[in-house]
Protein backbone atom coordinates (compact mmCIF):
# COMPACT_ATOMS: atom_id res chain seq x y z
CA UNK A 1 0.00 0.00 0.00
CA UNK A 2 1.23 3.40 -0.99
CA UNK A 3 1.89 5.57 2.08
CA UNK A 4 0.75 8.79 0.46
CA UNK A 5 -2.50 7.11 -0.49
CA UNK A 6 -2.98 6.07 3.10
CA UNK A 7 -2.23 9.60 4.32
CA UNK A 8 -4.75 10.97 1.86
CA UNK A 9 -7.37 8.49 3.06
CA UNK A 10 -6.67 9.25 6.73
CA UNK A 11 -7.04 12.95 6.04
CA UNK A 12 -10.43 12.31 4.49
CA UNK A 13 -11.43 10.04 7.36
CA UNK A 14 -10.65 12.78 9.86
CA UNK A 15 -13.10 15.05 8.03
CA UNK A 16 -15.73 12.29 8.25
CA UNK A 17 -15.69 10.89 4.72
CA UNK A 18 -14.71 7.78 2.79
CA UNK A 19 -12.46 8.03 -0.25
CA UNK A 20 -15.52 7.84 -2.49
CA UNK A 21 -17.24 10.71 -0.66
CA UNK A 22 -19.64 8.79 1.56
CA UNK A 23 -19.93 9.52 5.26
CA UNK A 24 -17.88 7.12 7.38
CA UNK A 25 -21.00 5.45 8.77
CA UNK A 26 -22.68 5.02 5.39
CA UNK A 27 -22.91 1.88 3.28
CA UNK A 28 -22.33 1.98 -0.45
CA UNK A 29 -25.45 1.34 -2.51
CA UNK A 30 -26.93 -2.05 -1.64
CA UNK A 31 -28.98 -4.07 -4.11
CA UNK A 32 -30.05 -7.68 -4.25
CA UNK A 33 -31.78 -10.23 -6.39
CA UNK A 34 -33.03 -13.70 -5.46
CA UNK A 35 -33.62 -16.84 -7.51
CA UNK A 36 -30.53 -16.27 -9.63
CA UNK A 37 -29.98 -20.03 -9.89
CA UNK A 38 -33.53 -21.30 -9.51
CA UNK A 39 -32.99 -24.07 -12.06
CA UNK A 40 -30.20 -25.63 -10.01
CA UNK A 41 -30.29 -24.40 -6.42
CA UNK A 42 -33.11 -24.71 -3.89
CA UNK A 43 -32.54 -21.08 -3.03
CA UNK A 44 -30.17 -18.40 -4.28
CA UNK A 45 -29.36 -14.73 -4.02
CA UNK A 46 -26.99 -12.11 -5.32
CA UNK A 47 -26.04 -9.08 -3.21
CA UNK A 48 -24.16 -6.05 -4.38
CA UNK A 49 -22.66 -3.52 -2.00
CA UNK A 50 -21.08 -0.95 -4.26
CA UNK A 51 -18.73 -2.91 -6.52
CA UNK A 52 -18.66 -5.89 -4.19
CA UNK A 53 -20.80 -8.73 -5.45
CA UNK A 54 -21.50 -12.06 -3.77
CA UNK A 55 -23.70 -14.96 -4.87
CA UNK A 56 -24.99 -17.59 -2.49
CA UNK A 57 -26.81 -20.82 -3.26
CA UNK A 58 -28.67 -23.21 -1.00
CA UNK A 59 -28.64 -26.95 -1.55
CA UNK A 60 -30.60 -29.43 0.54
CA UNK A 61 -29.59 -32.99 1.26
CA UNK A 62 -30.87 -35.69 3.56
CA UNK A 63 -28.34 -36.99 6.02
CA UNK A 64 -27.90 -38.45 9.47
CA UNK A 65 -28.10 -36.14 12.49
CA UNK A 66 -25.10 -35.45 14.67
CA UNK A 67 -24.89 -37.98 17.55
CA UNK A 68 -25.42 -35.26 20.18
CA UNK A 69 -28.35 -33.61 18.36
CA UNK A 70 -30.50 -36.48 17.19
CA UNK A 71 -33.59 -34.35 16.60
CA UNK A 72 -31.93 -31.51 14.68
CA UNK A 73 -30.99 -30.92 11.08
CA UNK A 74 -27.73 -29.31 10.10
CA UNK A 75 -26.35 -26.22 8.42
CA UNK A 76 -23.06 -26.35 6.57
CA UNK A 77 -21.62 -23.08 5.35
CA UNK A 78 -18.85 -23.04 2.80
CA UNK A 79 -17.12 -20.02 1.31
CA UNK A 80 -14.54 -19.93 -1.41
CA UNK A 81 -12.34 -16.92 -2.05
CA UNK A 82 -11.32 -17.67 -5.59
CA UNK A 83 -8.97 -15.88 -7.97
CA UNK A 84 -12.11 -15.33 -10.06
CA UNK A 85 -13.10 -12.42 -7.81
CA UNK A 86 -9.83 -10.61 -7.18
CA UNK A 87 -6.13 -10.44 -8.02
CA UNK A 88 -5.30 -11.11 -4.41
CA UNK A 89 -6.54 -14.72 -4.28
CA UNK A 90 -4.89 -17.89 -5.50
CA UNK A 91 -6.33 -21.21 -6.59
CA UNK A 92 -6.47 -23.99 -4.06
CA UNK A 93 -8.49 -25.28 -1.14
CA UNK A 94 -10.12 -22.67 1.13
CA UNK A 95 -7.50 -20.77 3.12
CA UNK A 96 -7.91 -19.29 6.56
CA UNK A 97 -9.75 -16.19 5.34
CA UNK A 98 -12.36 -18.25 3.53
CA UNK A 99 -12.75 -20.46 6.58
CA UNK A 100 -13.18 -17.45 8.88
CA UNK A 101 -15.81 -16.01 6.54
CA UNK A 102 -17.81 -19.23 6.38
CA UNK A 103 -17.64 -19.82 10.11
CA UNK A 104 -18.78 -16.29 10.81
CA UNK A 105 -21.78 -16.60 8.51
CA UNK A 106 -22.55 -19.91 10.19
CA UNK A 107 -22.47 -18.32 13.62
CA UNK A 108 -24.71 -15.38 12.77
CA UNK A 109 -27.34 -17.71 11.28
CA UNK A 110 -27.03 -20.40 13.94
CA UNK A 111 -26.76 -18.20 17.02
CA UNK A 112 -29.23 -15.69 15.64
CA UNK A 113 -31.59 -18.69 15.53
CA UNK A 114 -32.74 -17.79 12.04
CA UNK A 115 -33.23 -21.43 11.07
CA UNK A 116 -35.24 -23.74 13.33
CA UNK A 117 -33.01 -26.82 13.20
CA UNK A 118 -35.54 -28.97 15.06
CA UNK A 119 -38.00 -28.53 12.20
CA UNK A 120 -35.39 -29.90 9.79
CA UNK A 121 -35.69 -33.29 11.48
CA UNK A 122 -37.49 -35.86 9.33
CA UNK A 123 -37.09 -38.95 11.50
CA UNK A 124 -35.39 -38.57 14.86
CA UNK A 125 -31.96 -40.15 15.05
CA UNK A 126 -32.12 -41.29 11.45
CA UNK A 127 -32.85 -38.73 8.80
CA UNK A 128 -32.61 -34.96 8.87
CA UNK A 129 -32.32 -32.19 6.32
CA UNK A 130 -28.85 -30.75 5.88
CA UNK A 131 -28.83 -27.21 4.50
CA UNK A 132 -25.72 -26.29 2.52
CA UNK A 133 -24.98 -22.60 2.16
CA UNK A 134 -22.34 -21.97 -0.49
CA UNK A 135 -20.85 -18.50 -0.77
CA UNK A 136 -19.05 -17.28 -3.90
CA UNK A 137 -17.72 -13.73 -4.19
CA UNK A 138 -17.98 -12.58 -7.81
CA UNK A 139 -16.13 -9.33 -7.29
CA UNK A 140 -14.35 -8.63 -4.03
CA UNK A 141 -14.28 -4.87 -3.61
CA UNK A 142 -14.26 -4.83 0.18
CA UNK A 143 -16.53 -5.75 3.08
CA UNK A 144 -17.20 -9.32 2.00
CA UNK A 145 -18.44 -10.23 5.47
CA UNK A 146 -21.54 -8.06 5.40
CA UNK A 147 -22.29 -8.89 1.76
CA UNK A 148 -21.94 -12.62 2.40
CA UNK A 149 -24.18 -12.63 5.43
CA UNK A 150 -26.85 -10.59 3.66
CA UNK A 151 -26.73 -12.87 0.62
CA UNK A 152 -26.89 -15.99 2.78
CA UNK A 153 -29.97 -14.77 4.62
CA UNK A 154 -31.68 -13.82 1.36
CA UNK A 155 -30.84 -17.16 -0.24
CA UNK A 156 -32.27 -18.99 2.78
CA UNK A 157 -35.41 -16.91 2.49
CA UNK A 158 -35.64 -17.78 -1.22
CA UNK A 159 -35.19 -21.52 -0.60
CA UNK A 160 -37.93 -24.16 -0.91
CA UNK A 161 -37.88 -27.77 0.19
CA UNK A 162 -37.59 -30.22 -2.69
CA UNK A 163 -40.15 -33.05 -2.81
CA UNK A 164 -39.15 -36.48 -1.57
CA UNK A 165 -40.26 -39.57 -3.52
CA UNK A 166 -39.34 -43.12 -2.46
CA UNK A 167 -36.80 -41.77 0.00
CA UNK A 168 -35.01 -39.84 -2.72
CA UNK A 169 -34.93 -36.11 -3.20
CA UNK A 170 -36.48 -34.88 -6.42
CA UNK A 171 -34.24 -31.91 -6.95
CA UNK A 172 -36.07 -30.54 -9.96
CA UNK A 173 -39.38 -30.66 -8.14
CA UNK A 174 -39.50 -28.01 -5.44
CA UNK A 175 -42.44 -27.75 -3.07
CA UNK A 176 -44.06 -24.48 -2.05
CA UNK A 177 -42.76 -24.94 1.44
CA UNK A 178 -40.16 -22.46 2.65
CA UNK A 179 -37.48 -23.34 5.18
CA UNK A 180 -38.44 -22.99 8.87
CA UNK A 181 -37.11 -19.47 9.32
CA UNK A 182 -37.63 -17.12 12.19
CA UNK A 183 -39.60 -13.96 11.42
CA UNK A 184 -36.85 -12.10 13.24
CA UNK A 185 -33.83 -11.70 11.02
CA UNK A 186 -30.37 -11.65 12.57
CA UNK A 187 -27.95 -9.43 10.67
CA UNK A 188 -24.39 -8.33 10.93
CA UNK A 189 -22.47 -5.14 10.53
CA UNK A 190 -18.71 -5.09 10.36
CA UNK A 191 -17.23 -2.00 11.95
CA UNK A 192 -13.64 -1.03 11.20
CA UNK A 193 -11.14 1.06 13.09
CA UNK A 194 -8.43 3.05 11.39
CA UNK A 195 -6.41 5.12 13.84
CA UNK A 196 -9.12 6.93 15.79
CA UNK A 197 -11.77 6.71 13.06
CA UNK A 198 -14.66 4.29 13.24
CA UNK A 199 -15.92 3.40 9.78
CA UNK A 200 -18.12 0.87 8.03
CA UNK A 201 -18.12 -0.68 4.59
CA UNK A 202 -14.61 0.12 3.38
CA UNK A 203 -13.81 -0.61 -0.25
CA UNK A 204 -10.85 -2.84 -1.09
CA UNK A 205 -8.36 0.04 -1.15
CA UNK A 206 -9.42 1.17 2.28
CA UNK A 207 -9.52 -2.37 3.62
CA UNK A 208 -5.79 -2.67 2.92
CA UNK A 209 -4.73 -0.32 5.69
CA UNK A 210 -7.44 -0.75 8.25
CA UNK A 211 -6.17 -1.44 11.80
CA UNK A 212 -8.90 -3.66 13.19
CA UNK A 213 -12.41 -4.86 12.44
CA UNK A 214 -15.24 -6.19 14.51
CA UNK A 215 -18.09 -8.10 12.93
CA UNK A 216 -21.15 -7.89 15.12
CA UNK A 217 -24.14 -10.15 14.61
CA UNK A 218 -27.31 -8.58 15.99
CA UNK A 219 -30.80 -10.01 16.30
CA UNK A 220 -33.96 -8.05 15.70
CA UNK A 221 -34.30 -7.63 19.49
CA UNK A 222 -30.89 -5.95 19.57
CA UNK A 223 -29.16 -8.90 21.16
CA UNK A 224 -25.58 -9.55 20.10
CA UNK A 225 -25.49 -13.08 18.69
CA UNK A 226 -21.99 -13.24 17.27
CA UNK A 227 -18.73 -11.33 17.47
CA UNK A 228 -15.49 -11.64 15.62
CA UNK A 229 -12.56 -9.32 15.96
CA UNK A 230 -10.03 -9.21 13.16
CA UNK A 231 -6.89 -7.26 12.46
CA UNK A 232 -3.74 -6.76 14.53
CA UNK A 233 -4.64 -3.66 16.52
CA UNK A 234 -6.10 -4.17 20.00
CA UNK A 235 -9.33 -2.41 20.96
CA UNK A 236 -10.40 -0.60 24.11
CA UNK A 237 -13.70 -1.31 25.85
CA UNK A 238 -14.90 2.20 24.89
CA UNK A 239 -14.10 1.60 21.25
CA UNK A 240 -15.97 -1.68 21.30
CA UNK A 241 -18.99 0.01 22.85
CA UNK A 242 -19.00 2.66 20.13
CA UNK A 243 -18.68 0.01 17.45
CA UNK A 244 -21.58 -2.00 18.87
CA UNK A 245 -23.68 1.15 19.04
CA UNK A 246 -23.03 1.89 15.37
CA UNK A 247 -23.66 -1.73 14.37
CA UNK A 248 -27.05 -1.67 16.12
CA UNK A 249 -28.08 1.39 14.13
CA UNK A 250 -26.80 0.01 10.86
CA UNK A 251 -28.33 -3.45 11.15
CA UNK A 252 -31.68 -1.74 11.64
CA UNK A 253 -31.20 0.06 8.33
CA UNK A 254 -30.11 -3.15 6.61
CA UNK A 255 -33.21 -4.90 7.91
CA UNK A 256 -35.37 -2.25 6.25
CA UNK A 257 -33.57 -2.76 2.95
CA UNK A 258 -34.22 -6.51 2.80
CA UNK A 259 -37.77 -6.42 4.20
CA UNK B 1 -40.54 -44.79 -31.42
CA UNK B 2 -38.43 -41.88 -32.61
CA UNK B 3 -37.70 -38.51 -31.11
CA UNK B 4 -39.88 -36.37 -33.34
CA UNK B 5 -40.63 -33.40 -31.17
CA UNK B 6 -38.14 -31.78 -28.80
CA UNK B 7 -39.13 -31.62 -25.15
CA UNK B 8 -39.08 -27.83 -25.11
CA UNK B 9 -40.76 -27.47 -28.51
CA UNK B 10 -37.73 -26.10 -30.31
CA UNK B 11 -36.84 -27.02 -33.87
CA UNK B 12 -33.92 -29.40 -34.20
CA UNK B 13 -31.72 -26.61 -35.56
CA UNK B 14 -32.86 -24.01 -33.06
CA UNK B 15 -30.77 -22.64 -30.20
CA UNK B 16 -32.18 -21.75 -26.81
CA UNK B 17 -32.50 -18.02 -26.07
CA UNK B 18 -29.07 -16.55 -25.47
CA UNK B 19 -27.73 -13.47 -23.79
CA UNK B 20 -24.24 -12.12 -23.28
CA UNK B 21 -22.74 -9.16 -21.49
CA UNK B 22 -19.17 -8.14 -20.85
CA UNK B 23 -17.48 -6.29 -18.00
CA UNK B 24 -19.34 -8.05 -15.19
CA UNK B 25 -16.36 -8.53 -12.84
CA UNK B 26 -14.87 -5.06 -12.36
CA UNK B 27 -11.73 -6.36 -10.59
CA UNK B 28 -10.70 -8.49 -13.55
CA UNK B 29 -8.86 -7.55 -16.74
CA UNK B 30 -11.87 -8.69 -18.73
CA UNK B 31 -15.03 -10.61 -17.99
CA UNK B 32 -18.27 -11.82 -19.48
CA UNK B 33 -21.48 -13.58 -18.62
CA UNK B 34 -22.94 -15.90 -21.22
CA UNK B 35 -26.34 -17.49 -20.85
CA UNK B 36 -27.62 -20.27 -23.07
CA UNK B 37 -31.13 -21.25 -22.04
CA UNK B 38 -30.83 -21.91 -18.34
CA UNK B 39 -27.09 -22.51 -18.38
CA UNK B 40 -25.27 -19.47 -17.04
CA UNK B 41 -21.48 -19.13 -17.23
CA UNK B 42 -19.34 -16.24 -16.02
CA UNK B 43 -15.72 -15.90 -17.06
CA UNK B 44 -13.08 -13.58 -15.64
CA UNK B 45 -9.62 -13.04 -17.11
CA UNK B 46 -6.70 -11.91 -14.99
CA UNK B 47 -3.69 -11.09 -17.11
CA UNK B 48 -0.82 -10.72 -17.17
CA UNK B 49 0.18 -12.45 -13.96
CA UNK B 50 3.80 -13.37 -13.29
CA UNK B 51 3.83 -17.14 -13.51
CA UNK B 52 5.04 -19.27 -10.62
CA UNK B 53 6.61 -21.77 -10.15
CA UNK B 54 9.20 -20.27 -12.42
CA UNK B 55 9.91 -23.39 -14.48
CA UNK B 56 6.43 -23.07 -15.97
CA UNK B 57 7.34 -19.73 -17.51
CA UNK B 58 7.83 -19.44 -21.24
CA UNK B 59 10.12 -16.58 -22.28
CA UNK B 60 8.55 -16.45 -25.75
CA UNK B 61 4.87 -16.30 -24.90
CA UNK B 62 2.32 -16.23 -22.15
CA UNK B 63 0.79 -19.38 -20.73
CA UNK B 64 -2.98 -19.71 -20.87
CA UNK B 65 -4.49 -21.32 -17.79
CA UNK B 66 -8.20 -22.05 -17.63
CA UNK B 67 -10.11 -23.12 -14.58
CA UNK B 68 -13.64 -24.40 -15.07
CA UNK B 69 -15.78 -24.78 -11.98
CA UNK B 70 -19.36 -25.60 -11.13
CA UNK B 71 -20.51 -23.57 -8.16
CA UNK B 72 -21.56 -26.08 -5.51
CA UNK B 73 -25.24 -25.27 -5.89
CA UNK B 74 -25.28 -25.19 -9.69
CA UNK B 75 -25.49 -28.90 -10.49
CA UNK B 76 -28.59 -30.62 -11.73
CA UNK B 77 -28.99 -32.86 -8.68
CA UNK B 78 -27.14 -33.11 -5.41
CA UNK B 79 -24.71 -30.48 -4.25
CA UNK B 80 -21.43 -30.60 -6.12
CA UNK B 81 -18.51 -31.01 -3.73
CA UNK B 82 -16.32 -27.92 -3.91
CA UNK B 83 -12.84 -28.15 -5.32
CA UNK B 84 -11.50 -29.56 -8.57
CA UNK B 85 -12.81 -32.91 -9.77
CA UNK B 86 -11.47 -35.13 -12.53
CA UNK B 87 -14.28 -33.86 -14.72
CA UNK B 88 -13.61 -30.18 -14.07
CA UNK B 89 -9.88 -30.64 -14.63
CA UNK B 90 -10.46 -32.28 -17.98
CA UNK B 91 -12.88 -29.55 -19.05
CA UNK B 92 -10.39 -26.89 -17.98
CA UNK B 93 -7.77 -28.55 -20.15
CA UNK B 94 -9.96 -28.87 -23.26
CA UNK B 95 -11.12 -25.28 -22.78
CA UNK B 96 -7.51 -24.13 -22.93
CA UNK B 97 -7.01 -26.11 -26.12
CA UNK B 98 -10.21 -24.72 -27.59
CA UNK B 99 -9.16 -21.10 -27.02
CA UNK B 100 -5.42 -21.21 -27.71
CA UNK B 101 -5.51 -21.47 -31.53
CA UNK B 102 -6.90 -17.94 -31.86
CA UNK B 103 -4.80 -16.30 -29.16
CA UNK B 104 -1.55 -14.48 -29.67
CA UNK B 105 0.26 -14.43 -26.33
CA UNK B 106 3.64 -13.17 -27.54
CA UNK B 107 3.32 -10.02 -25.49
CA UNK B 108 2.91 -11.99 -22.29
CA UNK B 109 6.26 -13.73 -22.01
CA UNK B 110 6.95 -15.29 -18.60
CA UNK B 111 3.39 -14.54 -17.59
CA UNK B 112 0.17 -16.40 -17.12
CA UNK B 113 -3.11 -15.45 -18.72
CA UNK B 114 -5.61 -16.81 -16.25
CA UNK B 115 -9.20 -17.51 -17.24
CA UNK B 116 -11.63 -18.50 -14.53
CA UNK B 117 -15.00 -19.90 -15.53
CA UNK B 118 -17.78 -20.32 -13.00
CA UNK B 119 -21.17 -21.88 -13.67
CA UNK B 120 -23.98 -20.33 -11.64
CA UNK B 121 -26.75 -22.47 -13.06
CA UNK B 122 -26.63 -25.46 -15.36
CA UNK B 123 -28.87 -27.13 -17.89
CA UNK B 124 -26.36 -29.00 -20.12
CA UNK B 125 -23.83 -27.46 -22.46
CA UNK B 126 -21.79 -26.02 -19.61
CA UNK B 127 -18.37 -26.40 -21.20
CA UNK B 128 -19.66 -24.76 -24.38
CA UNK B 129 -21.22 -21.85 -22.50
CA UNK B 130 -17.97 -21.57 -20.53
CA UNK B 131 -15.93 -21.37 -23.71
CA UNK B 132 -18.25 -18.71 -25.19
CA UNK B 133 -17.96 -16.66 -22.00
CA UNK B 134 -14.18 -17.15 -21.79
CA UNK B 135 -13.69 -16.07 -25.38
CA UNK B 136 -15.66 -12.88 -24.71
CA UNK B 137 -13.76 -12.22 -21.49
CA UNK B 138 -10.43 -12.56 -23.31
CA UNK B 139 -11.60 -10.09 -25.92
CA UNK B 140 -12.81 -7.73 -23.20
CA UNK B 141 -9.38 -8.01 -21.56
CA UNK B 142 -7.79 -6.89 -24.81
CA UNK B 143 -5.77 -10.07 -25.30
CA UNK B 144 -4.67 -10.15 -28.97
CA UNK B 145 -6.77 -12.71 -30.79
CA UNK B 146 -7.61 -13.63 -34.38
CA UNK B 147 -11.17 -14.61 -33.78
CA UNK B 148 -13.79 -15.35 -31.19
CA UNK B 149 -14.49 -18.95 -30.29
CA UNK B 150 -18.10 -20.06 -30.28
CA UNK B 151 -19.17 -23.42 -28.94
CA UNK B 152 -22.32 -25.48 -28.83
CA UNK B 153 -23.45 -28.92 -27.72
CA UNK B 154 -25.07 -31.18 -30.30
CA UNK B 155 -27.04 -34.31 -29.51
CA UNK B 156 -27.82 -37.41 -31.54
CA UNK B 157 -31.17 -38.55 -30.19
CA UNK B 158 -32.58 -41.61 -31.96
CA UNK B 159 -31.96 -40.70 -35.59
CA UNK B 160 -32.18 -36.95 -35.11
CA UNK B 161 -29.34 -34.48 -34.73
CA UNK B 162 -30.34 -31.74 -32.32
CA UNK B 163 -28.68 -28.38 -31.76
CA UNK B 164 -27.96 -27.14 -28.23
CA UNK B 165 -29.31 -29.99 -26.11
CA UNK B 166 -30.79 -29.57 -22.64
CA UNK B 167 -30.21 -31.74 -19.59
CA UNK B 168 -33.53 -33.46 -20.18
CA UNK B 169 -32.41 -34.40 -23.69
CA UNK B 170 -29.05 -35.58 -22.36
CA UNK B 171 -30.96 -37.91 -20.07
CA UNK B 172 -33.02 -39.34 -22.97
CA UNK B 173 -34.17 -42.81 -21.97
CA UNK B 174 -32.73 -44.75 -24.92
CA UNK B 175 -29.39 -43.04 -24.67
CA UNK B 176 -27.95 -40.40 -26.95
CA UNK B 177 -24.68 -39.11 -28.26
CA UNK B 178 -23.52 -35.83 -26.77
CA UNK B 179 -21.09 -33.85 -28.90
CA UNK B 180 -19.38 -30.64 -27.84
CA UNK B 181 -18.00 -28.56 -30.68
CA UNK B 182 -16.16 -25.23 -30.66
CA UNK B 183 -15.56 -23.31 -33.84
CA UNK B 184 -13.37 -20.52 -35.02
CA UNK B 185 -15.53 -19.39 -37.91
CA UNK B 186 -12.87 -17.13 -39.30
CA UNK B 187 -10.33 -19.94 -39.48
CA UNK B 188 -13.19 -22.28 -40.38
CA UNK B 189 -11.68 -24.77 -37.97
CA UNK B 190 -12.89 -26.81 -35.06
CA UNK B 191 -11.00 -26.25 -31.83
CA UNK B 192 -12.95 -28.51 -29.50
CA UNK B 193 -14.48 -31.85 -30.30
CA UNK B 194 -15.65 -34.26 -27.68
CA UNK B 195 -18.36 -36.84 -27.88
CA UNK B 196 -19.77 -39.71 -25.97
CA UNK B 197 -22.37 -42.16 -27.15
CA UNK B 198 -22.93 -44.02 -30.42
CA UNK B 199 -22.51 -41.93 -33.49
CA UNK B 200 -22.42 -42.89 -37.17
CA UNK B 201 -19.88 -41.40 -39.54
CA UNK B 202 -22.56 -39.46 -41.45
CA UNK B 203 -24.15 -38.35 -38.21
CA UNK B 204 -20.86 -36.84 -37.11
CA UNK B 205 -20.68 -34.87 -40.36
CA UNK B 206 -24.26 -33.68 -39.85
CA UNK B 207 -23.46 -32.71 -36.27
CA UNK B 208 -20.48 -30.63 -37.39
CA UNK B 209 -22.58 -28.89 -40.05
CA UNK B 210 -25.30 -28.13 -37.53
CA UNK B 211 -22.73 -26.89 -34.99
CA UNK B 212 -21.41 -24.44 -37.54
CA UNK B 213 -24.88 -23.02 -38.14
CA UNK B 214 -25.37 -22.71 -34.38
CA UNK B 215 -21.97 -21.12 -33.82
CA UNK B 216 -22.69 -18.47 -36.44
CA UNK B 217 -25.70 -17.34 -34.43
CA UNK B 218 -23.79 -17.52 -31.17
CA UNK B 219 -20.99 -15.46 -32.67
CA UNK B 220 -23.49 -12.74 -33.61
CA UNK B 221 -24.61 -12.54 -29.99
CA UNK B 222 -20.98 -12.45 -28.81
CA UNK B 223 -20.08 -9.65 -31.20
CA UNK B 224 -23.15 -7.68 -30.21
CA UNK B 225 -22.15 -7.99 -26.55
CA UNK B 226 -18.65 -6.72 -27.29
CA UNK B 227 -19.93 -3.79 -29.29
CA UNK B 228 -22.51 -2.91 -26.64
CA UNK B 229 -19.70 -1.90 -24.28
CA UNK B 230 -18.57 0.77 -26.69
CA UNK B 231 -21.94 2.05 -27.77
CA UNK B 232 -22.25 5.75 -27.24
CA UNK B 233 -25.38 6.75 -25.42
CA UNK B 234 -26.83 9.54 -27.48
CA UNK B 235 -28.80 12.32 -25.92
CA UNK B 236 -32.44 12.31 -26.89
Amino acid sequence: MNDSFKDHALNLFSTGFHIDGRKLDEYREISYETGISNQSAEGSARVKIGMTEVVVGIKMEIGEPFPDRLDEGGIIVNAELKPFSSWKYDSGPPGINAIELSRLVDRVIREGKYLDLKKLCIEEGKRVWIVFIDIYPINDAGNLFDASILASLLALRDAKFPHIKNDRIEYKNLSDESLPLSKKIPLSCTVFICEENIIIDPDSDEENFIDARLTIGITEDNVICALQKGGMTPLTAEEIDKMVDLAMKKTKELREIIK
Amino acid sequence: MGYEKRYDGRKFDELRPMSARIGVVPNSSGSAIFQMGKTVAIAAVYAPKLLFPQFLQDDEKGVLRCEYNLMSFSGSGERVRPGPSRRSKEISMVTEKALLPVLNLKEYSNCAVDVYIELIQTDAGTRCAGICAASLALADAGIPMNDLISAVAIGRIENKIALDVTKKEEDYENGMADIAIAYSLRLNKITLLQSDGDLGRDELQDAIKLAKIGCEKIRDVQIKALKAKFEVIKDE
